[in-house]
């Protein structure tokens, strides 16, 4: 007998008589300033939250913060050409004296600061991990309360890889003093652009 | 100095209670270890109240875990069919010798020596890097606490906090010697970027990353990884194999259950909303080979046990520990065990009841661990359980035993305890060395009580009577 139909035939002899799954009551956190409360909750652990109005706002913050003479790789069409063109086909080892990635994420989450993104987003997976700063963009109308209803949205969409990213990278192992740029970025920047229709 | 964090010893065989005297000579060191878990303790307070519906969640949590738990075999089934159709190669481990095996087998196929792997309390459960290294391979561990008691020769000490015992100065010379950093330096600052290029140089050499794994989702098939440095990302994107190594009680059933789970976990362990990173593995990276390793090693037949079945229910976000009272007081250390604190005291006996026959003991019992635990284990409960289990089977001291039968006879006896009380009036008022002494477990660090003029009995029959 394998060591499969060993441990299947335990469990299966020792579970307990089924328990139903309980209804999920999602709370209505009906929260009237998403946008308000998700730069707070993205403030609190280290990360920014701006606020802009037009592509061209974030041209402006990213220049202004970021010197331009490091490599950028810059993911979101819309803000023109901000970096040469990178190639995913190579090692993503190639990516490590990468400064600055501006990268779109599909949603915000306002309890805790999150950004959802997926792997077709990153150009290459390692990318959001290994950059020393990371920029996302998100429609500021695309802000959820809570998780249920991030998960909501999400539903059984198919990717390859997704990640909730709050936040720069961070540790506070030694003695709890929170330090930010463990390993991947030391910065996390969101601007979320309110687009007049 | 037994405090000495260098100073652990591997191969100990001493009890909890030995272990905690050895930790708290240093009386100053016991209080700042108090003092910080309690901090993070009041964190995970702040966090909880600020969520109207955080005991529904923690509802929620326990009975999506008691789902889970008496569906598990059709659970593990789908999630198996489901990985494997999105390209993961899925191996079953019935032992903790047969998971290092399979993790073996894997690395040696690629023919490296050294591979990065994030926290992962069932490799620490399985001892896989001890394994590892005496087959010449090399298991970086890059969490910053995990490397720091790494580079110790320690174990960790806490499930989330590896090196919560460990002062910054310490550190410090502990990166100056392996690291070459600077004498003296006590900056976490400086040291945590000391250590982000030691492991950076790690990450980019490591062609194998192992991580453990959050959650399993038998819907889709994915695993969650939830870090806040960013390291189980780091080397998995990086590496050419990864192998996902997981208890066969960490599948939940849908995708829609992680809100539960994710807002409960961070906010438990840390006080935090969330952690940086909650990442979901689906499918490997273009080239990439994904293995998950589901391990059993004593899992399935606990599940067959009424009263402590529910301890499979942990999502180990290391609450139980920052609020219990002997933990902050004794170190995770004093547990001899992966996992520490009361959770690991109920964990341990169960895969092996005579080597860790003290733990349930190392308890006073008081239900803080129960009362904040996201997936409302009855750990006091269960650790009350043990100590009869412990008792039927023998494996409780001889003292202990006959004192127990001592008391028991003489409660039992009305005549001889009245008798007996009065005795023990009359030798703490007249010769109190008999009691007071190092003999008596009772008078370690007591004072014991003054002695009372009368029995209750006594006073209650003068005052009756009188009226």
């Amino acid at each position: 007998m394998s060591s499969k139909e060993r441990i299947l035939e335990a469990v299966k002899k020792n579970q307990p008589t089924g328990l139903p799954l309980p209804a999920l009551a999602v709370s209505d956190h009906s929260a009237s300033d998403l946008v308000q409360q998700f730069i707070r909750a993205l403030g609190n652990i280290g990360g920014t939250a701006i606020e802009v109005e037009d592509w061209k706002d974030i041209t402006l913050h990213l220049t202004e913060r970021f010197s331009t003479d490091k490599r950028w790789v810059n993911l979101v069409p819309e803000l023109g050409n901000m970096s040469a063109a990178a190639n995913f086909e190579q090692h993503p080892h190639l990516l490590e004296n990468v400064t600055l990635s501006i990268l779109k994420g599909h949603f915000g989450v306002a309890e805790n600061g999150a950004v959802w993104i997926t792997d077709d987003c990153m150009g290459d997976r390692a990318l959001p991990f290994i950059c020393e700063h990371l920029a996302l963009v998100i429609h500021s109308n695309t802000i959820f309360p809570t998780l249920h209803n991030a998960y909501e949205h999400i539903g059984t969409s198919g990717y390859n890889f997704g990640t909730f990213i709050a936040g720069p990278s961070k540790t506070a192992d030694i003695e709890q003093s929170l330090v930010l740029g463990a390993h991947g970025p030391k910065s996390m920047t969101v601007f979320l652009l309110h687009l007049r229709s | 100095m037994s405090t000495d964090p260098n100073s652990f010893n591997h191969s100990t065989t001493s009890d909890h209670a030995t272990l905690a005297d050895k930790f708290n000579l240093d009386e100053p060191r016991v209080d700042w270890h108090d003092k910080t878990l309690w901090f993070i303790r009041n964190k995970r307070d702040k966090a909880a109240w600020q969520l109207p519906e955080w005991e529904q969640l923690r509802e929620s949590a326990s009975q999506i875990k008691n789902n889970v738990l008496s569906n598990l075999h059709s659970y593990l089934l789908q999630f198996e069919k489901n990985a494997q159709q999105n390209g993961i190669t899925v191996h079953w481990a019935a032992t903790a010798e047969e998971h290092n095996k399979i993790v073996h087998s894997i690395i040696q196929k690629t023919g490296i020596s050294q591979v990065v792997k994030s926290k992962s309390m069932l490799t620490e459960e399985c001892h896989l890097n001890e394994y590892l290294l005496t087959r010449g391979i090399e298991v970086i561990d890059t969490d910053l606490g995990e490397r720091i008691v790494q580079l110790a020769g320690e174990p960790p000490s806490h499930i989330v906090l590896p090196c919560i015992h460990w002062k910054k100065e310490e550190i410090g010379e502990l990166f100056s010697k392996h690291l070459g950093t600077p004498e003296g330096i006590s900056d976490p600052q400086f040291l945590t970027a000391a250590a982000r290029i030691h492991l950076r140089q790690r990450f980019m050499s490591s062609r194998l990353a192992i991580t453990g794994v959050n959650f399993a989702v038998a819907e889709t098939g994915e695993i969650v990884v939830c870090t806040n440095e960013g390291n189980a990302d780091l080397g998995v994107q990086l590496a050419d194999v990864h192998i996902a190594c997981m208890g066969i009680e960490k599948i939940i059933p849908q995708r829609k259950h992680l809100a539960i789970f994710l807002r409960l976990l961070a906010r438990s362990a840390t006080g935090q909303p969330i952690t940086t990173y909650s990442s979901h593995f689906q499918r490997p990276r273009k080239g990439q080979e994904m293995h998950i390793v589901l391990v059993d090693n004593g899992r399935s037949e606990r599940l067959g046990s009424n009263d402590f079945r529910n301890a499979l229910k942990c999502i180990r976000c290391g609450a139980c520990m920052n609020t219990c009272p002997v933990y902050r007081r004794s170190g995770g250390h004093s547990y001899h065990y992966a996992i520490a604190g009361p959770i690991g005291a109920i964990l341990a006996p169960g895969l092996d009841m005579k080597k860790h026959a003290d733990l349930p003991f190392a308890s006073t019992l008081c239900g803080s661990c129960s009362h904040v635990c996201p997936v409302k284990i009855d750990i006091h409960d269960q650790l009350y359980k043990w100590r009869q289990v412990l008792a039927k089977n023998n494996y409780i001291g001889r003292t202990k035993k006959a004192g127990i039968k001592g008391m028991a006879f003489i409660l039992s006896h009305p005549k001889l305890y009245t008798l007996a009380g009065a005795g023990a009036r009359w030798l703490m008022k007249h010769i109190p060395f008999v009691v007071n002494n190092k003999l008596n477990p009772w008078y370690k660090q007591r004072e014991m009580p003054d002695v009372p003029q009368q029995s209750f009995n006594g006073w209650y029959q003068q005052n009756r009577k009188s009226k």
